[in-house]
């Protein structure tokens, strides 16, 4: 197949599962839920009350209007005003979007160094004593739960200790850097076991092959075949492992965010969730699943530009 | 000297007139590993205390006041005391009981759906095909996160709310998978041959393939429950969680706000607990795709 014609046949595919995204939304919000206004309007409401309410939400549209409108949000990011803060959503999500990137862009930058270079060590000297070990701590790392490093790093470092700033957030270049150390530090330690072991697979994934076996035969050396050859064939997996976690970046960090008081996205989806705030939860997830298609569709363009074995599927 | 040893191997196999099935070497392999048979071992005791907490052999008085709130651990509360004065031993024992049965119920849910997609896709291929990856591609363009917090945002608090929204969130992986092997199996000479002696399409596809990918499920099973584990504390935190009996992701919550007033027995407890089981079920997943996924051997 051409590759012009993958790439657009890719990038048509976007509007299938964007238009499933909101099915899914709609039926999830529009359809399962509980009467919102009950809610909202708490025990004793009266039937007028709600009624007005039902209309003044335009959940008394009929329902094919209503998913319409999900659609529509999807495309134009019109998400309408919380119910709690009666703000514009988009307006919120601008506000939010700088301080969750404050945290997680340094956090990912980072980790991804620390995980790449320790990846590369362990997958030298495989099959010694410190690859596996590493494999270990990894799998360690990982089955811990998130909240107890969050709550662990807090009263530790920074309440015991007085490492960090325990909470809070202030905006602006130089202000915000105290408040966020320790959530980069936390966001570091969890994905370094998941990642280690991704690079680590991937890279012993091509270590087996043929060609290395040949570049060995002609007399390379080790750093050379590794770094000339194993790296960029493993690069492909890598870079689509990355490409793939950069809408999480937007999205920020749901726990982290809350724990430390940065005012981000993640904080504002918790906090919705918390009163019950139907719109910016429903915005949220329409966001995070718009940003997930896009940097997908991304992944694979690049994957057909890069490697010509993909174009032949 | 191998080959002799190769030879006697062959001579000892056509004795018995059976070559081994792919389960019986997997299950050599798995006991070979020391770290296998020990996740086996303390899954099993998870599995044990969490019956026994069912049934209210051990731990029924967890709700019970043993002590002055927020003791210590000492002699008398070997893990100290919560807020209520309950004991956290009693508690985290308990939890266990939501920890096996959310990993369990989930891991179910999610079989079930991403096994029957997964197996009708790879079968029928055309558009029943397009239609089902077109389906977990949308389930899948939705983080994880979001998508789990709104479907039990939307189905409110519970065990019964944490099950669905787990298990829903979790069968796309499988069903990628076992579309995959199904698609490679379908026109295999023994599918054909089912066909040959008038086997319907359900019972090629349900009785002939499926055992065949059968150790796809286990493998996934088995990394499935940890996930499940990990996520019950997450919806716990955001207080869409468990209500009204121990979990260790309630435990956990509690401990937000006790540890700034020096407990951290709860905290510890939960997150020790926690810890053990799901390290034992991510090396038992990990020795279990060794075993059962030869083309995988050594690489992770």
């Amino acid at each position: 197949m051409n590759i012009y014609v993958y790439i657009f046949r890719r990038i048509l595919y976007v509007i299938p599962v964007l238009l499933g995204v909101c099915l899914i939304i709609f039926v999830l919000f529009n359809l399962v839920s509980p009467d919102p206004t009950l809610m909202m309007l708490g025990r004793h409401a009266t039937l007028k009350q709600m009624l007005e309410l039902r209309h003044e939400l335009g959940l008394d549209r009929s329902l094919p209007l209503q998913y319409l409108d999900i659609v529509k949000s999807a495309f134009t990011f019109d998400f309408g005003r919380s119910w709690s803060t009666k703000q514009e959503i988009v307006e919120m999500i601008r506000n939010g979007a700088i301080p969750s990137l404050t945290v997680t862009v340094p956090s990912f930058i980072i980790a991804l160094a620390i995980s790449l270079v320790i990846a590369l060590f362990v997958a030298f000297y495989r099959g010694a004593w410190y690859d596996r070990f590493s494999v270990l701590i990894c799998v360690g790392m990982m089955s811990l739960p998130s909240l107890a490093y969050i709550l662990f790093g807090q009263k530790i470092l920074a309440y015991d200790l007085g490492l960090f700033e325990i909470s809070g957030y202030e905006h602006g270049f130089p202000a915000f850097i105290p408040y966020v150390i320790l959530p980069c530090v936390i966001w570091i330690m969890l994905s370094i076991g998941p990642d280690v072991r991704f690079y680590r697979t991937v890279i012993l994934d091509e270590v087996y092959m043929d060609y290395v076996r040949t570049a060995r035969a002609k007399g390379l050396s080790e750093t050379v075949i590794l770094f000339k050859h194993v790296l960029k064939n493993a690069m492909i997996p890598i870079i689509t492992w990355v490409v793939i976690q950069i809408p999480f970046l937007i999205l920020g960090a749901l726990l982290l965010e809350s724990f430390f008081g940065i005012p981000g996205l993640g904080g504002i989806t918790l906090n919705a969730i918390n009163s019950a705030d139907f719109p910016v939860v429903r915005a949220m997830t329409i966001l995070s699943a718009v940003a997930y298609i896009i940097f997908s569709v991304i992944t694979d363009v690049l994957y057909t530009l890069v490697d010509p074995r993909v174009r032949l599927k | 000297m191998e080959q002799v040893e190769t030879i006697q191997v062959i001579e000892v196999k056509e004795e018995k007139h059976k070559s081994k099935s792919l389960w019986q070497h997997a299950f050599e392999a798995l006991m070979r590993d020391r770290w296998a048979v020990a996740s086996l071992v303390v899954i099993g005791i998870y599995a044990i205390v969490a019956f026994l907490t069912a049934t209210g052999l051990i731990a029924a008085d967890w709700a019970k006041e043993v002590g002055p709130s927020y003791a210590p651990p000492s002699f008398d509360h070997i893990f100290g005391t919560d807020i209520f004065g309950r004991s956290v031993l009693s508690k985290t024992l308990k939890g266990a009981e939501v920890a096996i049965s959310v990993g369990i119920v989930t891991g179910i849910i999610a079989v079930f759906i991403g096994v029957v997609l997964g197996a009708i896709a790879g079968y029928f291929g055309g558009i029943i095909d397009e239609i089902i990856v077109w389906f977990y591609t949308t389930f899948n363009s939705i983080p994880y996160i979001m998508l789990l917090v709104a479907i039990s945002f939307i189905l409110g608090k519970g065990l019964g709310a944490i099950y669905l929204a787990l298990g829903l969130t979790s069968w796309e992986g499988l069903c990628r998978v076992i579309r995959a092997e199904v698609m490679r199996h379908k026109d295999r000479e023994y599918v054909q041959a089912a066909k040959a002696i008038g086997a319907g399409d359900m019972r090629r596809l349900f009785k002939h393939i499926l055992p065949n990918v059968l150790h796809l499920v286990i493998i996934n099973f088995s990394l499935q429950f940890q996930t499940a584990i990990k996520s019950e504390v997450i919806l716990s935190y955001l207080g869409l969680g468990v209500q009204g009996r121990p979990s260790w992701g309630t435990m956990i919550d509690d401990a937000k706000l006790e540890l700034a007033r020096g407990v951290w027995w709860q905290l510890v407890s939960a997150t020790v607990a926690m810890f053990i089981v799901v390290l034992a079920f991510n090396i038992l997943g990990d020795a279990l795709r060794d075993a059962l996924d030869p083309k995988l051997k050594g690489k992770s």
